[in-house]
């Protein structure tokens, strides 16, 4: 089991006229398992997605995470656990246009400590993974909006994370670029990483081991029998 | 640290406009007080070069009476003064700070000497005894200097400088001629220059003033003689040099308390002061100082605005970044990091700053220079203390942004796109 999620619930607003965004959340999720979590927009499925990746606390229940219970946790804590065991894909890819591809991908080993030779080898290599071993000194304006999603992967799978979370990853992209990128988390999918995903089309939602549907704030089916 | 000043470095090259807007202020604010720390500087080495410059380190003591000179024209000198001989020099060159000393008697030139009609307008006529030349340092240029037997058999000669000489011969040699001092004649024996040229800066009426005395002719003649031109005088001045420039206000000060401790009264109306030039370049330091001091306080004023512009924009900066931040964050920066980032940029960016007003300065105080004639005083420590100063205010001013960007919540952050 790498991921627990106990009763957790998430308010927003204030303390005095909270506004309850996710309910009684159960969700258990094996190692090496494909999620998809489908809903409509103000579902929740967001927030769940920030709480997944300790981007946002819980207001109650508990996660554990590989083992660690960390909802609690200290912003250093959380930042080393996003840092070191999770790996993120945005919808926007969020790279920084000031730099080159490879130093984008090692943005999150600098963050760890890693020495600058060493940062470099790791990032081309994780690079060469996405098929992009021609593209390292490229800034991303200089490349498409489906390699630009590659680079995303790579720097989120460059740490070696646990688990990688993918919020829309197809969103931006033309569906010959979506394909591409829906096949390069299978062959991930296949040597092992975890995955969870958000989406709101069904034919990639399909691609996962498990699709689970959040509606109003309530997950339906996240806890095994 | 070194990942975090190249960070810094690449958001200012990735703003360059902005990161230059951000810099005028400070770049302002250093320029001018490089500026005015150089003049007032060079005020201070041009008053101090004015006053001292020619004098070989040497200072007066004469008869003082209150906050004035002692003027023995309309009164007579009061009894308790000793009348000063040669022997007074032995006890006076026993003091350390003293390397040698002369008598004199001194008076306003003014209508005084003559060389037929030719008149000096300006000028100090001198009665000296055989040291005096050495203690100022003054050569003979032509002729010949005193002699021993000019003293012993009070020859009516007398010694001119270069700008009594152009007064009364206009470039012609004055050597044998006679001229008229106070009605009597004297035979000019010698013309003698001062061995360091002397050129007082003089930019006001003051200067005018406080130096006229020195850009004046002199006239020298021996010491015996001088009561065949003022039956009554007062006792003669002193002149003692000092080995060391620093030195002088010692010797002068060590001087008039041998002088006074001759006199027989306590508390006299009338007594001894150094003339003491150090100490009174001091005081018109002090004054240009205190002038200029509050251009320092403007100039500040310049540069805590300078500051504000850089926390302004700074702020202006993280909102603008905030999805960068949000993405950095996600990626595992801690807190710490994202200050520490934004803290350097501010650092770097008014330590940039610095640096070129520092050039600015220096460039400012150049043209202020070649303008008003006062040399160029630029101090290192000055320069490396304004540097550092704008390095202080970058993380002063950038430690408001700098905690706003690490509070920033990686989701909201992530989320405005």
């Amino acid at each position: 089991m790498i991921l627990e999620l106990e009763h957790i619930e998430k308010d927003y607003g204030t303390a005095s006229v909270p506004i309850p965004v996710l309910h009684d959340i159960n969700l258990q999720l094996e190692k090496g398992e494909y999620l998809a979590i489908m809903g409509p927009s103000g579902s929740g499925k967001s927030t769940l997605m920030n709480i997944l990746g300790y981007l946002d606390v819980p207001t109650r229940g508990v996660y554990r995470f590989d083992g660690v219970d960390n909802t609690h946790a200290s912003d250093s804590t959380m930042a080393n656990v996003r840092n070191q065991k999770i790996g993120f894909v945005f919808q926007s890819f969020h790279l920084l246009a000031q730099r080159k591809a490879w130093e984008n991908v090692a943005l999150p080993l600098m963050y760890a400590g890693v020495s600058r030779r060493e940062r470099k080898e790791r990032a081309i290599d994780a690079l060469s993974r996405m098929g992009l071993s021609d593209r390292v000194d490229f800034y991303p304006t200089q490349l498409s909006g489906g390699q630009c999603q590659r680079v995303a992967i790579a720097r989120a799978i460059v740490t070696n994370p646990l688990m990688l979370l993918a919020d829309e990853p197809t969103g931006a992209l033309d569906s010959k670029s979506g394909q591409q990128i829906m096949d390069i988390f299978d062959e991930l999918h296949a040597q092992g990483m975890t995955f969870v995903m958000i989406t709101h089309e069904q034919a990639i939602a399909d691609r996962a081991d498990r699709i689970l549907y959040i509606y109003d704030g309530y997950l339906k089916g996240g806890k095994r029998e | 640290m070194w990942e975090n000043i190249r960070e810094a470095f690449d958001g200012i090259r990735s703003h360059k406009l902005r990161s230059a807007l951000t810099m005028l202020g400070i770049i302002i604010g250093i320029a001018s007080i490089i500026t005015i720390s150089s003049t007032i500087m060079g005020t201070n080495e041009q008053i101090k070069e004015n006053l001292i410059g020619a004098g070989n380190n040497t200072v007066e003591i004469v008869l003082y009476q209150g906050d004035y000179p002692f003027d023995a024209s309309y009164q007579p000198v009061p009894e308790y003064v000793p009348i000063l001989d040669v022997s007074i020099k032995n006890e006076l060159e026993k003091i350390p700070e003293i390397e040698i000393s002369s008598l004199y008697y001194k008076r306003d030139a003014y209508g005084m000497i003559w060389n037929g009609a030719n008149g000096m307008n300006q000028g100090t006529i001198y009665g000296v005894d055989d040291s005096f030349l050495s203690v100022y340092g003054y050569r003979i240029r032509s002729g010949r200097g005193f002699l021993p037997e000019d003293f012993s058999e009070y020859r009516k000669v007398t010694l001119i400088d270069r700008t009594s000489s152009e007064a009364l011969f206009f470039g012609e040699s004055p050597i044998g001629k006679t001229i008229e001092i106070n009605g009597e004649p004297f035979t000019v024996i010698g013309e003698f220059t001062q061995s360091k040229a002397f050129q007082p800066t003089i930019n006001t009426l003051d200067d005018y003033y406080t130096y006229a005395d020195h850009s004046g002719g002199k006239v020298l003649v021996p010491m015996g003689v001088w009561s065949v031109l003022y039956k009554f005088d007062a006792p003669p001045s002193v002149v003692a040099r000092a080995p060391r420039t620093d030195e002088m206000t010692q010797a002068g000060k060590a001087a008039a308390d041998l002088l006074n401790g001759l006199f027989e009264v306590e508390n006299p109306e009338v007594k001894y002061k150094s003339q003491d030039l150090l100490e009174q370049a001091k005081q018109l330091q002090e004054l240009s100082t205190a002038t200029n001091r509050q251009l320092i306080w403007v100039a500040g004023i310049s540069l805590l605005v300078g500051g504000i512009g850089v926390m302004n924009i700074m702020l202006v900066s993280v909102t603008e970044r905030t999805p960068e931040i949000g993405l950095k964050k996600a990626l595992g920066a801690k807190k710490r990091k994202i200050s520490l980032q934004f803290l350097t940029e501010a650092g770097v960016l008014t330590c940039i700053g610095g640096m070129l007003g520092v050039l600015a300065g220096i460039g400012l105080a150049y043209v202020v220079s070649r303008v008003s004639g006062v040399p160029i005083f630029i101090s290192w420590a000055i320069v490396a203390a304004t540097v550092i100063f704008s390095f202080v205010i970058g993380l002063f001013f950038g430690a408001v942004p700098a905690i706003q960007a690490a509070r920033l919540n990686p989701i909201d952050a992530l989320r405005r796109e």
